[in-house]
């Protein structure tokens, strides 16, 4: 069944049961996101960037976790929205490396290209910057991880299925101290983490890259 | 289904409960009742009960000492009551029993007859020789509807919950429709004791009316909150209300799978447990057959590793089902996607036990206690400065003021009430202008708190409420799954802007900064745990601004307690020459005699522990605090006498 909405001054005709979000970005209205992923059935909500403002609701929800069955209007350019989605930013840029430069995702970076949507630069406004240590990961045989590229959308994680059909990657630690990690074993016959690279390519930050030999 | 089956099997059960009860009250000789749950071992309710023991046999006296849980009374444990029929005395409660008391007792008592009324709380029943604790204010102004039981029975038997009338609201239940149950729960108004308050009632609808075969109910005994104990005491003191309030609910919503989901924290309560369903079990209370009728029910014990997160029911679940535990998204709310996507109802301990006695007494005797939005009474494990701490249940609408002074005795030593954090760290700190907000959820919530599983912190004057929040959001923090940014790294940010004010490092423009952020990290969140966790900063810089404003501008901490903005000194005027009762407890040589043979501070060593300042005695009163450090008076080591050689 096909239900009409209105996104700002918009109106499209979208399939019932679909993802606010998904219908935003299908019908070209960008809305900044990164944990999304169009194939998993329901997205982990968690980079908390996609608000938008429901007519009805006193308050920005965020358009992953909202399933379209019945009319209605959306505003994805309020005050409130703003607000919420450059206080995000800035909180993912105050635990993360900026130099662009170095890395390999510059230009084609999730974060580079919100802050350019946003109209904000690559600062952490008033927080100061907080990294992790160690700059890098390399316990895994072929990935070298960055965690102060990481902005944990755990994508990468959902998109490993090398390891007998299961992923070989989880989040470890918690609260700020979270990573993201490889476990299991990797003997070189069973493994094909080199061939494969479905992580290093989903990464939007350029945070798993495969090492150098 | 044979409602006659059914009553028959009950009175069954009932006359063996009787008939035991029946045997051990007529049995001769005294009773000696302990408390044993983790609060009174903790006390060495232990070593109380092995002096009992060894004293009765050295003296051939008769006697029967038994286990019951905890009666709230925490601050005098080890509690024990003594029932000495022959002594001519009504039951009598006698609290911080040592070895030595109850080997006293044990002669002078229950030889002797004499039940040494200097060392008595109070007689258990009215009677006309000792008062009754139940005139106290403590007894009176509490109302026990969850707690009823708790410290009179032993918990791991579960013929003394039969003979307390126990399972006699399951069994009334078998007999009605599972929608008539609903309705009167809904009736009775009962909200989820768990923290949020959500009507059980429609709860237990949406999962009975949710399209599926396989349906879940758990109960949620994760308690992760610190300083919070409710959940485990009863679990410890009375498994089988609970677990009697789990068939209900199961039965109400079809289900047929139970989990009672504990944290490994508590390896009382989980071995207390499964004594329990080992004993419902073998009483044909749980299994195919559930007291005769054609409901099955299992029962079974899931023990969480300890993370605060997994108490928050999405978490909960992926735990259960083997997954880092990590909230998601609701809705769908479990009562229609939970378990397995299953249906599922999570309900509280404290929610569960509360079922029965409302099957029992009727909606309308529940909707008379507590307030018309929140109806029946609130738990809460009562810590912190104050006289008697302790577990306590009190009908809701009952003023802060009135359980933190009446039921619970007020501040200790003659200091000033500050403040009271309610709800742990999902909650809010309350200043003295709140003393006299009712206990409700809708109240404590417009100012700002939480009902939250039921944790109330009192602070006295010698309190620092940045302090506090920093304690809280460290807290937090530590336990955040880290799954969202705003919960992951604006925490993080909190926790350091609280950390540099506690310091004296922190500006006016950082306390812009935690109100920016914390009001952000509250709507930006995904789970309960970060939309909470800055309450305590929220809560305390509205109504604390003088200490966050002076640890900003001053560099002072008003509570005398952040130890980089405060300094101990001996006011030379009250300090006794000659006294030396300072030198030897302090832990780095940090005293000095002053040449007219006083005691002065080196600020140089001092490490700020207060040690001097407890055992400074209080005739002289001495040491005193002060905020900034630099207020202490300068007082000069004298040069050191030339070593003789
Ligand atoms: C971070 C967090 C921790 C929680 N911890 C607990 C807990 O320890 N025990 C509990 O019963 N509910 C806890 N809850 C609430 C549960 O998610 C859920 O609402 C509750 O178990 C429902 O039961 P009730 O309706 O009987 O209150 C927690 C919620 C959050 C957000
Ligand atoms: S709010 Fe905190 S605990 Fe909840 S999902 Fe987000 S990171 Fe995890």
């Amino acid at each position: 069944m096909m239900i009409s909405l209105t996104i700002d001054d918009r109106q499209i005709q979208v399939a019932g049961g679909t993802s606010l979000l998904k219908a935003c970005l299908d019908s070209g209205i960008y809305i900044p996101h990164i944990c999304f992923m169009e194939e998993s059935d329901r997205s982990p909500a968690s980079c908390r960037l996609c608000w938008v403002e429901i007519e009805g609701h006193s308050w920005p929800v965020t358009a992953c976790t909202v399933t379209i069955d019945h009319p209605i209007a959306v505003k994805t350019d309020t005050p409130a929205v703003r607000h919420l989605q450059r206080s995000a930013l800035q909180l993912l840029l105050s635990v993360h490396r900026v130099e662009c430069k170095k890395c390999p995702a510059n230009r084609q970076c999730v974060l580079q290209n919100i802050a350019r949507f946003l109209e904000v630069g690559l600062k952490p406004g008033r927080l100061q910057r907080r990294l992790k240590e160690p700059d890098v990961d390399g316990s895994h045989p072929y990935l070298d991880h960055y965690p102060n590229r990481c902005v944990l959308c755990g994508k990468c994680i959902r998109v490993c299925r090398n390891h007998d059909n299961r992923t070989a990657l989880t989040f470890a630690g918690r609260g700020f101290h979270t990573v993201i990690r490889s476990f299991g074993r990797f003997d070189s016959d069973t493994v094909a983490c080199d061939s494969c690279r479905a992580c290093v390519e989903i990464c939007p930050v350029g945070a798993l890259v495969i090492r150098e030999a | 289904m044979n409602n006659g089956t059914l009553r028959q099997r009950y009175q069954k059960l009932k006359a063996e409960a009787d008939r035991r009860r029946k045997a051990s009250e007529e049995a001769p000789g005294a009773k000696i009742r302990i408390g044993m749950a983790t609060c009174g071992i903790a006390a060495g309710a232990l070593e109380t009960k092995a002096a009992f023991e060894k004293e009765i046999a050295a003296r051939g006296i008769q006697a029967q000492v038994q286990t019951v849980g905890c009666n709230g009374h925490c601050y005098a444990e080890p509690c024990v009551v003594i029932d000495h029929p022959d002594s001519g005395f009504p039951p009598i409660l006698y609290p911080e029993v040592s070895p030595g008391k109850a080997t006293m007792l044990a002669k002078l008592f229950l030889q002797g007859f004499d039940p040494r009324l200097e060392h008595i709380l109070g007689a258990t029943v009215e009677n006309d020789m000792i008062p009754a604790v139940a005139d106290f204010p403590r007894f009176h102004l509490e109302k026990r509807v969850i707690t009823q039981k708790c410290g009179k029975i032993d918990p791991e038997d579960i013929y003394a919950y039969i003979a307390e009338g126990g399972y006699a609201a399951l069994t009334d239940c078998l007999q009605q429709r599972p929608e008539e149950i609903i309705a009167e729960i809904k009736a009775a108004g009962l909200r989820g004791r768990g923290g949020a308050g959500y009507p059980t009632g429609n709860k237990w609808e949406l999962a009975r009316g949710a399209a599926g075969s396989e349906k879940f109910v758990i109960c949620n005994a994760d308690e992760g909150d610190p300083g919070a104990y409710m959940d485990r005491t009863l679990l410890e003191s009375n498994p089988h209300q609970v677990i009697e309030g789990l068939i209900i609910c199961a039965y109400s919503v079809g289900a047929a799978k139970c989990l009672i989901y504990v944290r490994s924290e508590y390896p009382l309560a989980v071995r207390i447990i499964r004594t329990a369903l080992g004993q419902a079990s073998d009483a044909g209370i749980l299994g195919e057959s559930v007291l005769g009728s054609d409901f099955a029910v299992e029962v079974e014990v899931f023990e969480g590793s300890g993370a605060f997160v997994c108490g928050e029911e999405t978490a909960l679940i992926r735990s259960i089902e083997g997954h880092r535990g990590m909230p998601k998204h609701r809705p769908p709310y479990p009562a229609l996607a939970g378990l397995w996507g299953c249906p599922t109802v999570i309900n509280n301990v404290k929610t569960l036990a509360t079922i029965p006695p409302i099957v029992t007494n009727g909606a309308d005797w529940f909707r008379q206690i507590g307030t018309q939005n929140s109806p029946g009474t609130a738990v809460f494990s009562v810590v912190g400065n104050v006289t008697h701490p302790g577990l306590v249940e009190i009908p809701m609408g009952t003023t802060l003021r009135s359980l933190i002074f009446d039921v619970c005795g007020g501040i200790p030593g003659k200091k000033a009430f500050k403040a009271v954090q309610i709800g742990g760290p999902s909650g809010g700190c309350l200043s003295e202008a709140f003393l006299d907000t009712p206990i409700d959820f809708d109240s404590l919530t417009k100012a700002g708190a939480m009902m939250g599983s039921g944790g109330l912190v009192i602070m006295d004057e010698e309190n620092c409420l940045v302090d506090v929040s920093r304690y809280f959001l460290e807290f937090t923090q530590k336990e955040s799954c880290g799954k969202c940014t705003f919960c992951r790294i604006g925490t993080h940010h909190l926790l350091e802007i609280l950390g540099r004010l506690t310091t004296g490092d922190g500006s006016m423009e950082d306390l812009d900064l935690l109100q920016g952020l914390s009001e952000d990290i509250k709507a930006g969140s995904l789970c309960g745990l970060g939309k909470t966790a800055p309450n305590p900063v929220l809560t305390s810089l509205r109504y604390f601004a003088e200490d966050y404003r002076a640890h900003a501008q001053e560099k002072r901490c008003p509570g005398l307690t952040c130890r980089a903005l405060m300094t101990y000194y001996i006011d030379l005027a009250k300090c006794a020459v000659g006294c030396e009762a300072c030198v030897g407890v302090c832990p780095v040589e940090a005293i000095f005699t002053t040449s007219n043979r006083k005691k002065g501070i080196d600020q140089e060593k001092c490490v700020k522990c207060g040690e001097c300042r407890v055992v400074c005695p209080p005739e002289y009163d001495a040491v005193e605090k002060v905020s900034p450090p630099g207020l202490a008076p300068l007082v000069e080591r004298p040069a050191e006498p030339r070593k003789q050689n």
